[in-house]
């Protein structure tokens, strides 16, 4: 190797944390994320052993409540938001425009401090005796009744808010930018679409957010009625600009995990994605459409019916470009040269996962059915089956494809596939009783249910279990191939990205010379026979 | 790295850097405005509810001193987009001397708005403090003063910033001129404006309600 990669050309603590280097910058991210994923899942566990008996034996109603609270607010702000984007995004998106690095280095290096900042201040509300509100802190609970560590906690939140922020606008400005000569907007491979829109929900949701929790907080800091109904406030309000933020921010969490899928069946399939240019589209379409549905998390709350079935009738408009997603994923396979390597399977599982999550959110546009699920499980399995089965196994997947990229090293495809397919099973297991608690009408942010809902909880629970195991696994064989795996080539799966024509890891200034393109993504040869895995 | 080239390594040239720069304050101006948007739908929504306390409230407001502040923001505007010219023209020291006027003004701005929060503690306006209001418009009357002092508050730590920007700017450009600072003096010279333009939807909505045809 002539050239120094960008993990072996320095190795003092300053190099790391006052780098610059994208790749670094996730790296950092990458480790972080580890740490609130284990904080998350470890609510999620209390949690799930609670809820294996219909008594309370484990923990109080208010424990319970601060346990849920943690696992919704971590897992959202600080796991989700910045999963694909802030990790993956942050090395892959400049390497696969050919450039040198994002536009702003030192501002997504300010972008981790500011999300570990508000991480810590959020953790410490947590340490110091947790929040009792849940993640969506309703007024006027969180700001007249709830005894809990709220606006510490929306403090934490309001700081790691301008972390997404800074992330999105740096991502705008290099796709705009620093596109490599040749690299016209339909050549970009699909990735940086859906980055792309992901950003500019970041960019245009997260200060309507960061406005929302300054009122909360000036409302309970000084006693001051702004969503307080005794002196003329309205909750509701709160509610809409709540929601204003929350729902793009379902978007934030999902378009990045279905830019990795396209990549994913794009290669194992050896084909370009079907309907490139829908596809493209479908993904700011999503960002767009996204920003009017927020009213469909308050059809019970009182607001007028017209504007019930405009929101209504908007997420089932929403859910179209996602519909042309799953489609065209689908037609990619169709006489692909499939290769089922452990990302494919990751990617496979999304496509099941996110569709049931996809096809149950519009059940819950319906009205009158999201009268009788509103508040129950089945709006739980929901999102879960989206966040969890959709981001999370995306996440996995792109983390498997990318991981020769990023660390120079192979993992044991034998352990990887095994992984995913747990995660596929555990995951089902866990979640699908859900969709049947809520339907029979078991509410969510209760620790305590009759008997005759105990079964469904049980197997839930056990799927958990497994589910829990699996995540676990890949901390193993792939934290052994950093020490132990084989060198990985600079191009394992044959693939045309432009990601994967530097070395791996790629130097610290990402290529050689400045790539220039001359041809539409996703070019794959399908004589394609190399076994690149070591089993 | 490239040595001595003076840009980053991301860019091709100078120009392309400062493109870049010149879309991402874009970008974050568009960020601020959603940030205010989301209070700005507050007020609208507080103020369809509560129309008459909304005009009782706003009577209470200082004009004069809300008109004199609209002024001289609006000039300090006038003598940084003047600064950017300035600069643009070779003029470092010119521009030095208008980014202290109208850093001075913004100085300015800020000491007439404190003035005028002491004048509403005094006058028991302060929602949370120390607020009385003559019943029956006293509920909307709250909601309009806490919005105001939230609105202008989170305007005035935007001035701060502003200020201090333009200090740095000043200070940096005391030594050289080079094309970097020009185009960070455009950026900040954009946020500026912005700032400006934002106070001059809170003049509206909070001095002007309740004093037309009274």
């Amino acid at each position: 190797m002539t050239e120094p990669d960008y993990l072996n050309s320095s190795y003092t603590l300053r190099s790391w944390f006052l780098t610059t280097d994208h790749k670094r910058i996730a790296i950092l991210y990458f480790a972080s994320l580890i740490a609130f994923f284990f904080i998350g899942g470890a609510a999620a566990t209390a949690i799930r052993i609670e809820l294996a008996t219909p008594q309370a034996d484990l923990v109080s109603s208010d424990t319970y409540n601060r346990l849920f609270t943690m696992h919704g607010v971590i897992m959202v702000w600080f796991f989700l938001i910045p999963s694909i984007p802030n990790t993956l995004g942050n090395f892959i998106v400049p390497l696969m425009i050919g450039a040198r690095d994002l536009a702003f280095p030192r501002l997504n290096l300010l972008s981790w401090y500011l999300f570990v900042a508000g991480g810590c201040v959020t953790l410490f509300a947590i340490v110091a005796g947790g929040i009792d509100t849940g993640w969506t802190f309703y007024t006027p609970f969180s700001t007249l009744y709830s005894n809990s560590y709220v606006i510490i906690a929306v403090t934490g939140i309001f700081i790691a808010g301008f972390s997404s922020i800074l992330t999105g606008l740096n991502f705008i400005v290099t796709i705009h930018r620093l596109r490599a000569p040749g690299l016209t907007w339909y050549r970009l491979p699909l990735f940086v679409w859906s980055l792309y829109a992901t950003s500019v929900i970041l960019v245009l949701a997260t200060p309507v957010l960061a406005i929302t929790l300054v009122l909360l907080a000036t409302e309970r800091f000084f006693g001051v009625g702004i969503f307080d109904p005794k002196i003329g406030g309205d909750p509701l309000l709160f509610q809409h600009l709540f929601w204003f933020y929350s729902h793009p921010a379902v978007y934030i969490m999902i378009l990045p995990g279905m830019g990795v899928v396209n990549e994913l069946i794009s290669c194992f399939s050896r084909k370009p994605v079907f309907g490139y240019k829908f596809v493209a589209w479908a993904s700011l379409a999503i960002a767009a459409v996204g920003f009017l549905v927020w009213g469909h998390h308050m059809f019970v709350s009182g607001q007028s019916l017209l504007a019930s079935l405009v929101f209504s009738f908007m997420s089932f408009i929403v859910a179209v470009p996602s519909a042309i997603k799953v489609f065209n994923w689908t037609a990619t396979l169709h006489k692909g040269s499939l290769r089922f390597d452990a990302p494919m399977l990751y990617a496979l599982g999304f496509l099941g996962l996110f569709t049931i999550g996809g096809l149950t959110g519009l059940f819950l546009a319906c009205l009158a059915f999201d009268v009788h699920a509103t508040d129950t499980y089945f709006v739980v399995a929901h999102f879960h089956y989206i966040m969890v089965g959709g981001m999370v196994t995306a996440y996995f997947g792109g983390l498997h494809y990318w991981w020769p990229k990023i660390t120079g090293r192979l993992y044991s495809e034998y352990w990887a596939r095994t992984a995913a397919v747990l995660i596929f099973f555990g995951f089902n297991l866990t979640f699908f009783p859900q969709f049947v608690l809520g339907a029979e009408g078991m509410p969510r942010r209760y620790h305590v249910y009759p008997p005759e809902f105990q079964v469904w909880n049980v197997l839930s629970s056990g799927g958990a279990t497994i589910l829990a195991a699996a995540y676990l696994l890949p901390m193993f064989y792939l934290g052994y191939s950093l020490f132990f795996g084989s060198r990985a080539p600079a191009n394992p799966w044959d693939a045309p990205g432009l990601e994967w024509q530097t070395s791996s890891p790629p130097p610290e200034l990402n290529f050689e010379s400045q790539p220039v393109v001359t041809r539409a993504p996703y070019q794959y040869r399908t004589d394609f026979t190399a076994e690149p895995q070591n089993a | 790295m490239p040595e001595g080239r003076g840009f980053a390594p991301q860019y091709a040239s100078v120009q392309h850097r400062d493109e870049a720069a010149e879309i991402g304050i874009w970008v974050f101006l568009a960020t601020e405005l959603l940030l205010f948007g989301g209070l700005l739908f507050a007020y609208f929504v507080y103020r369809h509810a509560n129309p008459a306390a909304f005009a009782a409230a706003s009577r209470h407001t200082d004009i004069v001193i809300g008109t004199a502040n609209t002024a001289i923001l609006l000039t300090s505007s006038f003598l940084v987009a003047c600064a950017v010219d300035a600069l643009q023209a070779g003029a470092r020291r010119i521009c030095i001397m208008l980014l202290i006027g109208a850093m001075l003004l913004g100085l300015l701005f800020l000491s007439l708005k404190a003035t005028e929060y002491a004048g509403e503690y005094h006058e028991h306006l302060v929602p949370g403090i120390n607020f009385s209001f003559a019943p029956p418009l006293a509920d909307g009357a709250e909601l309009f003063f806490t919005i105001y002092f939230v609105a202008t508050s989170i305007h005035a730590i935007h001035m701060m910033i502003g200020i201090a920007v333009l200090a740095a700017l000043a200070i940096m450009l005391r030594r050289t001129a080079s094309t970097r600072l020009c185009a960070a003096l455009r950026t900040a010279a954009l946020y500026w404006h912005f700032v400006d333009a934002i106070w001059i939807v809170l003049f509206a909505l909070i001095y002007l309600p309740g004093r037309s045809g009274a």
